[in-house]
């Protein structure tokens, strides 16, 4: 389904400030996969993620998404193969928008927009079966502004805007991240709800290792623009915390520097 | 009562004006850029206008054209500040300069030209302000009726998310760069147009009279907001109050003029308004903070606690 070949990036080159963000990555998905990524702080998950998502330009490598090569295609081309969330709630959605509005908005990623209409009526009751799956009682706040909603009910929305019409590939970029933990628990299992019943194929980005281990069919662990470490399957669910940690000292050679993982833990 | 006369023209002005504002509306509400370009495309809207009727041109086929000229300056602004990477402030300031030479062109060098009243009946004209009172009128709430149908639309509501969350319109597929290019086309659009119904309504073109038309333009956008904002959700009512903050505009602008303002303090005056208009909503905010009760804070957290 995804197929990333010789992936480099380099920000500010020749410049003091020059971070190699990316130093090669390989990693081809198959469909159905649900990957989570983890590493420490300027491992590269979210810039791997930005890169497949198309928000910078490729220095070197190539990204293929279903057998379509989308390495040159700017971001808003490459969205309509795709679905996704991001770690701040305030980003995925329209604030001075109405609800029901940002859900039309979402609808019709990649597609033409032209004079029709923004919102059918068929739409309204297909966006209102939607958000009672959400069990937040939002189904009746479908002409609220998205800005008064709380950061978890944003998020939410967002992950329903990302899942809709089947995106080939969804991209969850530490989305539960700015949450409370219990806000947090439950945009998480929407989730795997949505990436099972849809049988979606995902990459998800985490500080939060039990969450890595727990969710999704396969673990990726990156450090220093790389991918250092890659467990499928059973291997993956008898994986620990203390494992992983230990797996990440012997191959990175350090502590595993991220705050909020170790504190999450 | 001079001032009483003067109040049918004040407030045909004032919907000009308004009509204007709506173009500012557009980019400043809408886009959330500030397009400074509307002080060079109002006068190009009124020189085509002029040139166009003073060559024997239908007047229709005239307004048609300034609004066309409007639309290709807003095309320039658009192009300077997506496909330029120029910060859309200082693009809108390069297009304005350049039109003012732009504007002496198509009025043959010449500064201002008159319209000449001899051998044609303008629908739109000082000689009968009543019925240019209701031909503006009708104008402006036909041109709300058209925005209100576009933003309801698929591409409307594309532009809406460009201006609102950048991020989020790439994320689902919205090539953010041409929406806000047609944006600032659509705005250019009908400042222009506004521009040529006062170049008619007055009787001449000025190269100058476009002159501050982005802080009028802001002044019945912030007017029409801070005074009717909270009844008038609707978009179209939104655009109804930018109208009706420009008649305001003008009504005030009489009045001081009537009380013995010289003509040349106006220009001062305006931006003042401005000033003040924009920093309501801010000085709003900042004594609910020092002066708010603890009683309501609670509420509000709890309501907040409650959504979450």
């Amino acid at each position: 389904m995804l197929e990333v070949k010789g992936l480099y990036k380099t920000f500010n080159p020749g410049s003091v400030n020059e971070k190699k963000a990316l130093n090669g990555i390989d990693l081809t998905l198959n469909d159905g996969d649900f990957v989570t990524v983890i590493g420490g702080n300027g491992a590269g998950k979210s810039t791997m993620l930005n890169m497949i998502a198309g928000v910078y330009p490729v220095d070197a490598g190539s990204i293929t998404i279903d057998g379509i090569d989308v390495t040159k295609l700017p971001e808003h081309k490459r969205a309509k193969y795709l679905g996704r969330v991001f770690q701040d709630p305030m980003m995925g959605t329209a604030a001075d928008m109405w609800l029901e509005e940002n859900l039309a908005v979402a609808n019709r990623r990649g597609k033409f927009r032209g004079f029709k209409w923004a919102i059918s009526a068929k739409e309204r009751k297909e966006f209102r079966e939607l958000l009672k799956e959400l069990d937040l009682g939002l189904e009746n706040r479908m002409t609220t502004k998205v800005g008064l909603l709380s950061g978890g009910q944003r998020q939410a929305v967002t992950l329903l805007m990302a899942v809709m019409n089947h995106p080939k590939l969804l991209l969850l970029d530490e989305h539960t991240a700015a949450l409370d933990p219990k806000t947090a628990a439950n945009v998480l299992a929407l989730s795997d709800k949505f990436i099972e019943e849809e049988h979606l194929t995902a990459l998800m980005v985490t500080h939060n290792m039990r969450d890595a281990i727990a969710h999704g069919n396969r673990l990726i662990m990156m450090n220093e623009g790389r991918i250092i470490l890659d467990v499928k399957g059973e291997e993956k669910q008898k994986l620990t915390v203390e494992e992983l940690l230990g797996e990440f000292a012997k191959l990175s050679g350090s502590e595993f520097a991220n705050d909020r993982a170790l504190l999450a833990n | 009562m001079p001032f009483l006369n003067a109040m049918p023209g004040a407030i045909t002005q004032g919907i000009i004006w308004g009509i204007m504002a709506i173009g500012v509306y557009l980019t400043f509400k809408i886009l959330d850029v500030a397009d400074l370009s509307v002080d060079g495309s109002f006068a190009t809207g009124g020189a085509v206008l002029v040139v166009m009727v003073t060559a024997g041109q239908n007047l229709y086929l005239a307004m048609f054209c300034a609004f066309l000229a409007g639309c290709a300056a807003g095309l320039a602004t658009g192009i300077l500040h997506t496909k330029f990477g120029i910060p859309a402030i200082l693009a809108g300031i390069l297009t304005q300069l350049s039109l003012y030479s732009i504007n002496l062109r198509i009025q043959s060098d010449m500064a201002n030209l008159p319209l000449s009243y001899m051998n044609f009946h303008y629908p739109i004209t000082l000689r009968n302000i009543t019925q240019s009172l209701i031909i503006c009128a009708a104008v402006a709430i036909c041109l709300i009726v058209l925005l209100y149908w576009f933003f309801g639309t698929e591409l409307g509501h594309a532009l809406r998310v460009t201006g609102s969350n950048h991020s989020m319109a790439r994320a689902n597929g919205i090539n953010t760069d041409t929406n806000k290019i047609i944006g600032i086309v659509l705005s250019n659009g009908i400042v222009a147009l506004s521009g040529g119904m006062l170049s008619q309504y007055q009787g001449f073109c000025d190269v100058n009279m476009g002159r501050g038309a982005i802080v009028i333009g802001l002044a019945a956008v912030i007017i029409g907001d801070v005074l009717l904002g909270k009844i008038f959700q609707n978009f179209a009512l939104k655009l109804l109050a930018t109208v009706i903050g420009g008649i305001i505009y003008y009504i005030v602008i009489t009045l001081v003029l009537n009380l013995g303002m010289k003509a040349n303090d106006l220009k001062l005056f305006s931006a003042i308004v401005v000033a003040i208009f924009l920093a309501i909503p801010y000085w709003r905010a900042q004594l609910k903070q020092r002066f708010h009760k603890p009683q309501k804070a609670v509420s509000e957290a709890k309501e907040v606690a409650d959504n979450a």
